[in-house]
């Protein structure tokens, strides 16, 4: 049977033992737009999408775990987007509705692309995967997940069970550019979430290097030089925080824009997520 | 090509897919072994939304679904969308308001706003134009498009639209 | 039911019935917002285009095409493709029975690739199989051994390269001079302008079904613009003729320009005659990008003369269009750009170079606006230019060098139509938009990308004016041919004009309800057999030539018909009018029902021409067009400096259409061919790399979606009848994708202050960044 459409996750491990080099199929948005180019054989398809245990989400006390297969339409829905609004602001750039309604946080994962838009949010959250196999249930985290271009630590077997995050207190910005309003591929993007419990800012670039880029220079630059308690930030510290921004990525050239322009996306976007969230005053 | 065997639930009733190649996608099995040519292939892979259907409650792209994945679902195509002999209000919009140049996009364009107006009976433009902005128009400019909406939201809600 | 034998092709679609295009509505005549007639099966999806047909014994066909941009074919080996089970046919260059080569104006393009490949895409080999994953495995074993030649990518090189082609590197060069030579302004402005090129971008694929004929001929359902032009061709390939080449029109998804010329017509044709089986050809999104011809990408010089009040004294131009490998319609294309090189101003002295090259790069051909769109963008960035050092504001200057009826254009030819510039500038000018700002983030640059604030945008608005000639130029027997056949009170017309989402086929009721006063109006299938050539659906020519060709065939009806009741009942004719199905006299003493008046049926064959026009001498000077129009732009942007985003939030336009026939779809058309301006303007552009495609897909070749147009808001459709025309009425498809390119472009140097000579416009030509050495 070249196509299982699992039923439980019982039954999708199940069938990855049998075939371990198996597609694996969820919404569809990345594989099929291969399968139908032929860029990929169809030999084993194990579709994912409806197994029950990995729809939907949950929290536990401050960690949010979310299922595989949770949507980007379902990440924009009310609760979900004031849990991690970042994520939800990332999936409204994604594709176009239809392409929401079907792709899934697993299946961005899975793609592992540089310019996959809720990779770098779930970086700067220094998200956890369940990874399980048939035998096996491990725990990794994202950085050590997604490893490079198209690239990650998924084996033979394996699927992507839920992907859990803690869930901060403060705003949260996602900007990316494109070069029309609705369906574009990440050119770059910023990501910068406000931790006000710990009085910690998280950051990361996205589609400017092989993989999400976190520049710990820059995080600790502003979380400790970020006034907390009035929530200000000075014109000095922008820039200087933007600057380090852009020094952090490793952008290249290619049809949708050029290294240089990257990285000067890059400043400009770090400064206004900064100023958004924290207010511009005197040093 | 080793061949598979499935049930398809379309339009409210099962179809038979015998004998098919497990790659084929959920728009070539409706257009070239079920019948239903009406959603469209104007690029295969996501980027216009010619090829939308309704599944379940959501409006996807048909080109991006395995068709041999798609097994105990309600499909539901822009030939499902009027009863027997009918138009629909949004079709019927359509027309009045010219929104139909070459009519490519427009199947895929009446399951999107179809399901828009479900969830919304009086989106403003803007909420319409992200709505649709998977679905692609080269004639139009979508300046009829998007008066053939509000027009239809405004007979939905019983108002003549001046 | 031969009329409809295509249907029954149809096996996909349920409601046959809905493909009959009549409406039993009366009261839409000339001037009424008539509805489609096929407006009803395509919102219910039972419309079939050319990618739906369907047959029970149907193969599918594909193609094998270069990797390529320049390359020797060594060795063509398909013997492993043909041991596929499914596979039923592997066809090459040697098994083209006709003529190997093809094209619009010269028959310079291969059917398939002998040995040699002049641009990636070009076809070499075509394969028919049982199902199009077996058509694809085929085509992966077909094995060729290519030897690199270092493709001609740069058109300043064309000229002096060795040729590519037998037919040279130069397809066509105009040496335009008008006036006096000597003429010098005070004030001279100059710059060199780029245009990008652009793709048409149609939704629907390249596609049709062909069916051996069990007489030797071949039956054809295609998307196509000219369906004579394609049996002239096909038919020289095929080594048959051209009555053994039935075409008929399937349905299609839009054309632009794309479709004038062949693309699968004969390989479909070529894979049905050897398998004896019909085949269906589908292209995909990617092949589609390879399988047709794009616009002309363009270099421009422009230096303009003037005197210190700003009048227009000489204009000196180069225009260099690449044409890609084949020849296209390259050559009436550099002919256009030539001719309206300098826009619809009066310039007494003008020197302007038009040439058409020929290159490794993707073959060009027509796209809506024809080489004027190329020209317009660089004529009004001189002219803004020529404004802001003369102090004079830009619709000013624009007003005191309008074109006007009587004035003579940079061919020497005098204007006897209208030309209504001055109140098509104005009405643009002044138009007062309903345009709100908002902050909703939607409608800020960069959308849900959530980039930019509103104290980012730095807004500009600008104005641009275009024209250019309706119909074919410089002596070409243009023509188009109607039927009309009247019985029983219904009247059925027939007509090759292809329907490609223009609405012809609307109009073509409304005119013969407006000449028979019918309620009924069967529209017969597009199709060489039963009808002459209707000329191609280009060049903004059907409703004045198809729509002419149609009321002719109704008025030799309707004279019939009143000569036959002038002797069935011995009345006078002089006053019978045809109005809501009767035959009445206008001074009361007599009517009868057209019903019954044509129980017995009548009929009208035509041929409609216009004006002759004359060839350029070799001065670029001659009467070469019939009428033009001309249309003008306003645009507000909004641009974000610091990223170089860009979102267009207003379009204003006023355009010369002689006569509304249909106010509805006349707003379509400016509504539609404005956003393909909008689209050249900030986002498309085939970007080629020593010839090769970089982004052939609509991930990255964009169009603008609903997000990024703008209400396009109609300022004034200026009615001035046009003479010899029918109705009065002038053609209206192409002119709102000229001047809106150029006004886009021309907002957005206003927000920056930049120069930006080049469209498509892009992030890095507006945010100045350090390139790292």
């Amino acid at each position: 049977m070249p196509v299982t459409v699992a039923r439980s996750l019982d039954h999708a491990l199940a069938a990855l033992e049998e075939f371990p080099e198996a597609l694996i199929l969820a919404g569809g948005t990345d594989v099929m737009v291969q399968i139908n180019k032929g860029a990929v054989s169809v030999d084993q398809v194990v579709a994912i999408g409806r197994v029950p245990e990995l729809q939907g989400w949950r929290r536990e006390g401050d960690w949010l775990h979310l299922g595989a297969a949770v949507t980007y339409s379902e990440m924009m829905g009310e609760e979900l987007s004031s849990l991690v609004p970042a994520l939800a602001q990332a999936s409204r750039t994604v594709g176009s509705p239809q392409i929401r309604n079907a792709g899934t946080i697993g299946g961005n994962l899975g793609t592992s692309s540089p310019a996959g838009d809720t990779l770098p949010v779930l970086f700067a959250l220094d998200a956890v995967l369940t990874i399980r196999s048939s035998t096996e249930l491990r725990e990794v985290p994202i950085s050590q997940f997604v490893v490079g271009v198209k690239s990650n630590t998924l084996q033979p077997g394996e699927l992507i069970e839920k992907i859990s995050v803690p869930v901060l207190e403060g705003p949260q910005e996602f900007c990316k550019i494109g070069p029309r309003n609705a369906m574009v591929i990440s050119v770059a993007s910023f990501t910068l979430l406000a931790d006000q419990k710990e009085n910690r800012v998280r950051s990361c670039l996205g589609t400017v290097g092989p993989v999400p880029i976190r520049s710990m220079e820059a995080e600790d630059l502003l979380s400790n030089s970020v006034n907390w308690g009035e929530n200000t930030v000075s014109s000095e510290v922008l820039d200087a925080f933007s600057s380090l921004c852009a020094d952090a990525a490793k952008p290249i050239d290619d049809h949708r824009g050029s290294a240089v322009y990257r990285r000067h996306a890059i400043k400009v976007l770090s400064r206004r997520a900064a100023s958004r969230i924290f207010i511009e005053g005197k040093s | 090509m080793s061949n598979i065997f499935y049930t398809l639930n379309v339009n409210g009733e099962d179809h038979q897919v015998a004998d098919a190649w497990a790659g084929e996608s959920l728009l070539w099995v409706l257009r070239e072994r079920l019948g239903f040519p009406g959603a469209k292939n104007a690029c295969e892979e996501g980027e216009c939304g010619s090829c939308s259907v309704q599944i379940g409650e959501e409006v996807v792209c048909s080109c991006l679904v395995l068709a041999g994945s798609a097994i105990d679902q309600e499909i539901t195509t822009i030939e499902g969308l009027s009863p027997e002999g009918e138009l629909g209000d949004v079709q019927q919009a359509f027309i009045d308001a010219g929104a139909v140049q070459c009519g490519f996009c427009t199947p895929g364009l009446l399951v999107t706003i179809g399901h828009l107006l479900e969830k919304n009976e009086n989106p403003d433009d803007l909420t319409v134009r992200e709505a649709i902005s998977g679905n692609l128009c080269r004639c139009t400019g979508y300046g009829r498009i998007l008066e053939a909406v509000q027009m239809a939201a405004a007979s939905r809600r019983g108002e003549k639209r001046e | 039911m031969k009329r409809y034998k295509w249907q029954l092709l149809l096996g996909g679609v349920k409601n046959v019935s809905d493909l009959e295009t009549k409406i039993p509505v009366s009261g839409f005549r000339i001037g009424d917002s008539a509805p489609r007639p096929d407006g009803i099966p395509k919102v219910k999806g039972t419309f079939a285009f050319s990618s739906d047909l369907w047959h029970e014994k149907m193969l599918w066909g594909g193609t094998l095409r270069s990797p390529y941009s320049a390359a020797r074919i060594n060795k063509l080996d398909t013997t492993e493709a043909l041991l596929i089970d499914g596979v039923h046919a592997v066809l090459t260059h040697e098994d083209v029975p006709g003529k190997k080569v093809y094209g619009l104006e010269y028959a310079d393009q291969p059917v398939m690739a002998a040995d040699l490949v002049r641009y990636e895409g070009e076809p070499v080999a075509i394969v028919a199989a049982n199902h199009p994953e077996v058509v694809r495995r085929a085509l992966a074993a077909i094995k060729v051994e290519y030897e690199e030649i270092v493709p001609l990518t740069d058109p300043e090189l064309a000229e002096s390269t060795e040729p590519i082609h037998p037919d040279g590197n130069v397809i066509r060069k105009i040496n335009l001079l008008h006036g006096d030579q000597e003429v010098q302004g005070d004030i001279q402005v100059e710059g060199i302008y780029e245009v990008g090129m652009q793709d048409q971008a149609f939704l629907g694929p390249e596609s049709g079904l062909a069916v051996p004929g069990e007489d030797g001929g071949v039956d054809l359902y295609v998307s196509t613009q000219w369906l004579h032009a394609d049996r002239r061709q096909v038919a020289s390939c095929l080594g048959l003729n051209e009555e053994d080449v039935r075409i008929t029109l399937a349905g299609v998804g839009g054309a632009f320009g794309a479709r004038e010329d062949l693309s699968l017509h004969v390989h479909l044709c070529m894979l049905a005659m050897r398998t004896n089986r019909p085949v269906k050809i589908i292209y995909s999104r990617e092949e589609s990008f390879h399988g047709h011809v794009h616009r002309h990408p363009a270099k421009m010089w422009y230096r303009h003369h003037a005197d210190m009040k700003g009048n227009l004294l000489r204009v000196e131009a180069r225009v260099l269009l690449d044409g890609g490998a084949y020849a296209s319609s390259s050559a009436a294309v550099v002919a256009n750009a030539t001719c309206f090189a300098a826009g619809p101003y009066q310039i007494p002295s003008a020197n302007i170079e038009g040439i058409a090259v020929r290159t490794n790069n993707p073959p060009c051909g027509a796209m809506r606006g024809f080489g004027a769109v190329q020209t317009c963008m660089g004529h009004e960035a001189q002219m803004d230019k020529l404004a802001a050092a003369l102090n004079i504001d830009p619709v000013q200057i624009r007003l005191d060098n309008a074109l006007k009826t009587g004035d003579k254009l940079l061919t020497g030819q005098v204007i006897t139509g209208t030309a209504p510039v001055d109140e098509v500038i104005r009405t643009c000018a002044e138009h007062v938009s309903s345009y709100r700002a908002s902050s909703d983030l939607m409608s800020l640059p960069g959308g849900a990308g959530r980039t930019t604030d509103p104290k980012h945008i730095s807004r500009g608005e600008a104005i641009a004016v275009g024209f250019k000639n309706l119909m074919f130029s410089e002596g070409f027997d243009d023509f188009s041919s109607a039927v009309c056949q009247l019985e029983d009170g219904v009247a059925t017309i027939t007509c090759a004009c292809a329907e490609v989402g223009q609405g012809f086929v609307t109009l073509a009721q409304q005119i013969t309800r407006e000449v028979l006063g019918v309620e009924e109006v069967i529209l017969a299938p597009a199709a060489t057999e039963t009808v002459g050539s209707a000329g191609s659906t280009s060049a903004s020519r059907q409703t004045w030539m198809s729509g002419g060709a149609v009321q002719k065939a109704c008025e030799e009806v309707r004279v019939q018909l009143l000569k036959r009741l002038a002797e069935e009942h011995e009345i006078d004719t002089e006053n019978l009018v045809l109005v809501e199905g009767q035959v009445l006299s206008l001074t009361g003493d007599f009517s009868i029902e057209l019903k019954v008046a044509t129980a017995e049926p009548l009929e009208a064959r035509v041929e409609y021409r216009h004006a002759p026009t004359f060839p350029l001498d070799e001065n670029g000077q001659g009467d070469a067009h019939v009428s033009f129009a001309f249309s003008a732009h306003r645009a507000v942007v909004d641009v974000d400096p610091e990223l170089g985003l860009v979102k267009v939030v207003e379009l204003v336009t006023s355009q010369d259409v002689g006569r509304l026939l249909n106010p509805l779809q006349a707003v379509g058309q400016l509504e539609g061919g404005a956003a393909q301006g909008l689209g050249l303007a900030v986002m498309e552009e085939v970007l080629v790399t020593e010839g090769n495609i970089r982004n052939a897909s609509f991930t990255d070749y964009l169009i603008p979606t609903s997000l990024d147009m703008p209400p396009v808001e109609i300022a004034a459709l200026i009615e001035q009848s046009e003479p010899g025309a029918p109705f009065g009425a002038k053609g209206i498809g192409e002119p709102p994708s000229i001047s809106s390119t150029a006004a886009v472009v021309a907002a957005i140097r206003a927000a920056t202050d930049l120069e930006l000579a080049r469209v498509p416009v892009r992030f890095t030509d507006i945010v100045s960044v350090e390139e790292s050495s």
